[in-house]
């Protein structure tokens, strides 16, 4: 019963009340995710070097690998703003193809970072090793457990979308995990510079 | 794992606690049975989304968890009344010091003060509801289910025995290796989920579901201290989030955060805690001195004393206590510099609370008082919350906190800020606010015998506690010998004690004399106050306000009822259908599951705890998809219900 007008300028997921507040509800959470990600960052270069005897950083890390990681997870972000792009312009098959190939990005990004997982422990650097790698391992995990939550929560608004097409409901949602979707990005650039960069010149 | 070492064995208190857990257990199921409340309960309460039945119930859980801390700081003041007594054993005493400060803060005095702000803020604002109703009813039962895990510990398994900051390596596996810890991360943690939410729920209800006439500065201070507190939790309880979790890798995974070896590092977790810790404090005060705001102003029928200053000293309060956290543990060793720049920052923190001392002393200067029972609780709170204050200056000292430092000095000092700042302002607030609760008042006779016992017991029993602190009695102790010579201030200190729980026991006979006998509420302002949410009619209308009120400054009521007095009359306009959101079983339903899977973590059955995490997550596919647009209220309901307004 909402009978407010409207400007055409105005994108869907604002015309709601609803769309308004869930919205900036979703920047403040945000606000939350920075102040945990920063205990994680704190804690991380706290324990930087703790290596009690065990690998350390320098001998592990490989540039290629986390190359191509960053690559990915850069480049999904760009692809999720070119789908907002296209929902903006009611374009619903522009947004599909678009969060598509996000999320293939997304799931490359997880893939290599599995495997680069994989590959330490099997070099003997595990949650268990030392201080160092526990830590390690808890903020770059923990930024992937967001991006596995991001996957599966888009996969879920893909299936919405195809339901009912774009209301100011289905819209909110994909914006909303745009948003997400872009705080992850941020945050593995940290992840890059403070964990892998500083890492190899260790 | 054999039954004997799942269950606690062994102690006659314990036995006595699981006979009466499960009489109350059998008495509440017999009652809800027999008189065939069993779908009043889903529809009415369970499943509510309503922020004043989420807000009742907090404040039911607080109480009820007022009485679970209190017992157990009376089986310690009964441990500690003579030298030598063997009623607790050194394990034991340490169990139940743990679990008093870990629920009187987390589970008491947090769901306490948010089930009042619940209550209160939306109507002080003019809302209809919070800006996330379903969201407000997940923080509820995430509370309530964190908050049961933590209890059912000293029955299932064992209770924590760290203390409530759980300092490593005391709580690292070990020397803590009973699964007691384990409830103690777990059960915040679960809690902690709510608290966020909240804490994100009333920020944005605070800034955008406000009458659109209310500009932020003519906000009432409870409002306001609302606002700020939660900005706090936001940005405190990730860390919370974050040490809990560091904590329950060491001890469940391997990993090695705070550990002794392999390069960990147990100050890591002091820190972390404190970082959090700290803003804790400030989140339980700040909406305590909001309260007595909105009191002190009442029923001195004045205007605040500088409102703008109370504001802007909150703020700065809010942005010190993130500033402060070493002073916990100055002993530490941190060096000169580190322990000078914290100790100035901690006493800077004097200034604007003193600054906010002062404006309600000169909000009450030539005001027309009168001495309701909520008005006592705040004339009490201001001598009492100095006396705290200025002991927290002298432990500001770093060089002097050696002195008092783990002493008793420093326990009568958190208990003279915490319950002369936080629990009066509990009970003036229930008294004040009860009338919108309940549409009844507390009877005014018994609220001042809870009054003068309380405040007399809370005094007997924490005054001396400086003096035995300066003697030298570690805190923590669960013994001392007849030679230290602390006996006849911890006689006194008892009697305190037990003056304070028979000030309890009256308030709540109080609730239920009130519950028979008080008159009904025909007024909706029983005390003849000054903001929006004694504009509505008794009974609160669900969806509060028939048409949005309007706010032309301060003290947005008074005003109306001045323009009333001059004959102003508002003209009548038409009622409008008005949307509500429905109710909802999913966060009651997610919350259980987050207990199991916590349950499952506790004892490492990780088939459990992975079963929980998938419940939760499907609740939360099942809410993704729910497009439930709520309901409208109709016309004729608004209508019956306006027949019953005076006003």
């Amino acid at each position: 019963m909402e009978s407010v007008e409207y400007s055409p300028n105005t994108p869907l997921e604002y015309q709601s009340e609803t769309g308004r507040l869930n919205i900036l509800g979703f920047w403040i959470f945000l606000g939350a995710e920075i102040a945990l990600f920063s205990t994680l960052f704190a804690t991380y270069l706290v324990l930087v070097g703790r290596t009690a005897g065990g690998p350390g950083p320098g001998e592990l890390f490989e540039i290629s690998g986390v190359l191509i990681e960053t690559f990915l997870l850069l480049t999904s972000s760009f692809t999720c703003g070119l789908a907002i792009h296209y929902m903006r312009n009611h374009s619903l098959k522009g947004l599909f193809l678009w969060l598509g190939i996000t999320l293939a990005l997304g799931l490359g990004f997880l893939g290599f970072e599995i495997y680069e997982f994989v590959h330490y422990i099997h070099e003997g650097a595990a949650l268990t090793t030392s201080a160092y790698w526990s830590a390690f391992f808890v903020l770059v995990g923990t930024h992937g457990a967001h991006v596995t939550m991001g996957i599966a929560w888009i996969i879920l608004i893909l299936i919405q979308l195809k339901q009912r097409g774009l209301t100011p409901d289905t819209t909110r949602k994909v914006f909303i995990s745009s948003l997400y979707w872009h705080f992850l990005d941020v945050v593995w650039i940290f992840i890059f510079t403070a964990v892998y960069l500083y890492g190899m010149v260790m | 794992m054999k039954l004997d070492e799942f269950f606690v064995t062994g102690d006659p208190l314990i036995y006595g606690a699981d006979v009466s857990i499960a009489l109350t257990l059998i008495g509440a199921i017999f009652a809800l049975t027999y008189f065939k409340k069993w779908k009043w309960l889903w529809t009415e309460w369970l499943t509510t989304v309503d922020h004043k039945k989420l807000g009742i119930m907090y404040i039911i859980a607080a109480v009820l968890m007022l009485f679970r801390g209190g017992v157990d700081a009376m089986l310690m003041r009964a441990q500690l009344t003579v030298p030598d007594a063997g009623f607790l054993d050194a394990n034991h005493y340490n169990e139940i010091f743990t679990t008093h400060g870990t629920i009187m803060i987390i589970f008491m005095a947090m769901p306490f003060l948010i089930g009042l702000i619940n209550v209160v803020v939306p109507l002080q604002i003019g809302a209809r509801d919070v800006a996330y109703p379903f969201l407000n009813a997940v923080s509820f039962w995430t509370f309530f289910m964190g908050a049961m895990l933590f209890n059912i510990s000293f029955v299932i398994g064992g209770s924590p025995s760290a203390g409530w900051t759980s300092y490593v390596p005391l709580a690292g596996l070990e020397l803590s290796p009973s699964v007691g810890q384990n409830y103690y991360l777990l059960g915040l943690q679960i809690a902690g989920i709510g608290t966020l939410l909240t804490g994100i729920n009333f920020l944005v209800t605070i800034l955008k579901m406000r009458v659109p006439t209310m500009k932020l500065m003519h906000m009432p201070m409870f409002t306001w201290s609302s606002l700020i507190t939660m900005v706090i939790i936001i940005f405190a309880f990730p860390v919370l989030t974050v040490a809990l979790a560091l904590m329950t890798f060491d001890r469940l995974f391997g990993s090695h955060f705070f550990t002794m070896m392999d390069g960990g590092m147990p100050m890591l977790w002091a820190n972390l805690f404190w970082i959090w810790g700290h803003p804790e404090v400030y989140i339980v005060i700040l909406p305590a001195f909001g309260m007595f705001s909105e009191i002190i102003s009442t029923f001195a029928r004045k205007t605040l004393f500088g409102y703008k200053a109370m504001v802007y000293s909150m703020v700065v309060i809010a942005g010190l206590s993130f500033l402060v956290w070493v002073h916990h543990f100055f002993t530490m060793g941190a060096g000169g510099a580190v322990n000078s720049f914290f100790s100035i920052t901690t006493m800077l923190i004097a200034v604007p609370t003193g600054v906010k001392i002062f404006n309600w002393l000169f909000t009450l200067y030539k005001g027309r008082i009168r001495f309701t029972t909520p008005m006592l609780w705040s004339l009490a709170f201001i001598p009492n919350f100095v006396i705290g204050g200025v002991t927290g200056v002298m432990l500001a000292m770093a060089a002097a906190d050696y002195q008092y430092h783990n002493t008793y000095f420093l326990v009568a000092h958190f208990h003279y800020v915490l319950i002369s700042g936080t629990v009066y302002a509990c009970f003036a607030g229930l008294h004040f606010w009860y009338p919108k609760m309940f549409n009844h008042r507390l009877n005014e006779r018994l609220g001042k015998w809870t009054f003068w016992i309380f405040v007399a017991g809370f005094n007997l029993c924490f005054f001396p506690m400086y003096f035995l602190g300066l003697a030298g009695m570690p805190r923590r102790v669960y013994t001392y010998g007849a030679a230290d010579g602390w006996m006849n201030l911890n006689v006194l200190a008892t009697m305190g004690g037990v003056l304070m729980g028979i000030g309890f026991l009256i308030l709540v006979y109080n609730i239920y004399y009130s519950f028979r006998y008080s008159p009904r509420e025909t007024t909706g302002d029983p005390w003849d106050a000054r903001t929006l949410e004694w504009s509505t009619p008794a009974p609160v209308p669900h969806y509060n306000f028939a048409h949005l009120p309007e706010s032309k400054g301060h003290d947005a009521f008074w005003i109306m009822k001045q323009e009333r007095k001059q004959g102003k009359t508002q003209e009548k306009k038409p009622y409008k259908p008005i949307h509500m959101p429905s109710y909802s079983g999913v966060p009651i339903v997610m919350s259980v599951f987050f207990f199991i899977a916590g349950f499952g973590m506790v004892f490492s059955w990780h088939w459990m705890s992975i079963l929980g995490l998938i419940g939760v997550l499907a609740t939360m596919v099942i809410r993704s998809f729910d497009y439930d647009k709520g309901f409208y209220v109709s016309v004729e309901e608004i209508e019956e219900d306006q027949k019953r307004t005076t006003l």
